[in-house]
């Protein structure tokens, strides 16, 4: 059911920029204003998360240890994974967020067949498809940076380069694109396939995959199959830029389609679990250096609690404790 | 009142200076209202095939041609409208386009195109002297 609502909601997306653009004519709105409301939800919603996680208050420190604490000297203590200072921290962040390790971490407990033995073992393969996307996904925007820019930075010629490597077909097969495609289907079917995440998965899981998934396929069948003019896209994407968008009525409509998949992808982008790229920076299970020993940390919103202590507890009832026998410190 | 507030925005503007790139990168080349001008010989009235389809698919038919000499021979091509082109590069495309950097390039560059003809084939302009 989650999945069907997200695929028709995906659907429908794909079917009203078919219209909109092939029915209704509307080339401004889908080339240019929704993507402008769009990038604006994004920079403004992305700011207003991160402004209001910073807002939150992490009196302590609540880092999720995976190793030995620092403590006497002649204790070898684990770094990385339960960091005592900056460095440390940073090494921690920088190994997560470029390499996803507590993703690396991840282990798979099972209910070996046959025998009643529960068997715990690794399990590399969310971490390989997620490390598979994320990257390609990274390659494909800057490779997109060719209709972004003028003139096109080296960074994208050298990933370009790279990615066409094979020099397949003309114009040349890009590895990430069928990387990207790939990863997000493993990302899929995974969620489908084993009954315990799917029982946890939600519209909000399949959504952003069907239209990841939309947006790879229309991106692979313009350059491939239906091939776009694509001066006319880079003049669109210049037009957008430097805020005097082109109508451009003479581009294929599946350039619409995934033109208007984007935006929604960068709408929905900070309202989502999508938002976890800046998330990833902020959580603070991971970006504390465990140093509650060392170092005394205040409660910024400490309050002075009106405290009865058993020393005036005893004084108030003293006498009362005596005749029902009940010991006390003070005679 | 913010936790952090200084580490925390210092990230916050570094991303957002790092992902408005393509507002301010042009701008700053000074280049947002570049359009390339590819240079169209004079006094040709076609293509060998119609400009639309030059346009959008040059690629598949010099890859047709490339397969069509390199793998089985042929040095004929007959177009849509029935004419018959010697297939080559050389010869038939760079004879009227005759400067690859007034007319492939500008296109090519501008979308960070860059087709692999002139790992084997050589740029006429440039052996005449006049390409750069």
């Amino acid at each position: 059911m989650n999945v069907l609502v997200s695929f028709i909601i995906v659907i429908f997306l794909v079917l009203l920029a078919i219209v909109g653009v092939q029915l209704g004519g509307l080339y401004i709105l889908f080339g240019a204003v929704l993507p402008y409301v769009a990038i604006a939800l994004f920079l403004g919603g992305l700011t207003y998360r991160v402004v209001s996680w910073a807002r939150a208050p992490v009196p302590f420190r609540i880092p999720t240890t995976c190793g030995q604490q620092k403590s006497l000297p002649w204790i070898k203590s684990s770094r990385l994974d339960n960091p005592h200072d900056g460095v440390g921290v940073l090494g921690r962040m920088a190994l997560e967020v470029l390499l996803f390790r507590s993703l690396f971490r991840n282990s798979r407990t099972e209910l070996k067949e046959g025998s009643n033995k529960v068997v715990f073992g690794p399990d590399k393969w969310l971490w390989m498809g997620a490390l598979l996307f994320h990257y390609s996904f990274l390659v494909i925007f800057v490779r997109h940076m060719r209709f972004f820019s003028e003139h096109v930075p080296s960074l994208t010629l050298l990933l370009q380069g790279l990615d066409g490597f094979f020099q397949v077909g003309v114009p040349v097969v890009y590895m990430t694109s069928f990387m990207f495609l790939v990863a997000v289907t493993y990302l899929f079917a995974r969620r489908i396939i084993s009954p315990m995440v799917r029982y946890i998965s939600l519209p909000a899981d399949y959504f952003p995959l069907f239209l990841l998934l939309g947006i790879g396929t229309t991106g692979v069948l313009l350059r491939h199959i239906f091939k776009t003019d694509v001066v006319g896209v880079k003049e669109l994407g210049m037009g957008l830029l430097s805020f005097s968008p082109v109508a451009s009525p003479d581009l294929h409509y599946l350039f619409y389609v995934h033109l208007f998949l984007v935006t929604v992808l960068i709408a929905y982008f900070p309202f989502s679990k999508l938002v976890h790229m800046a998330g990833v920076f902020l959580s603070p299970t991971r970006n504390l250096a465990n140093n509650n020993r060392e170092r005394r940390h205040v409660n910024p919103w400490d309050y002075p609690v009106k405290v009865h202590t058993y020393q005036e507890y005893e004084e108030e009832f003293r006498d009362k404790m005596i005749k029902v026998g009940i010991p006390v410190e003070k005679e | 009142m913010m936790y952090d507030g200084s580490k925390i925005l210092l990230g916050l503007v570094i991303f957002l200076i790092a992902v408005t790139f393509p507002f301010w990168f042009s701008w700053v080349n000074e280049k947002s209202g570049f359009v390339p001008e590819p240079k169209l010989p004079e006094g040709e009235e076609s293509c060998v095939e119609s400009a639309e389809y030059m346009k959008a698919l040059h690629m598949d038919l010099l890859n047709q041609w490339r397969n069509a000499v390199v793998r089985d021979g042929r040095r004929v091509y007959v177009s849509s409208s029935g004419n018959r082109y010697e297939i080559s590069l050389t010869g038939t495309c760079l004879g009227c386009h005759s400067n690859k950097a007034e007319f492939c390039d500008q296109c090519h560059d501008y979308v960070g195109a860059n087709p692999f003809c002139w790992d084997c084939h050589v740029d006429t302009s440039v052996s005449r002297g006049e390409g750069k």
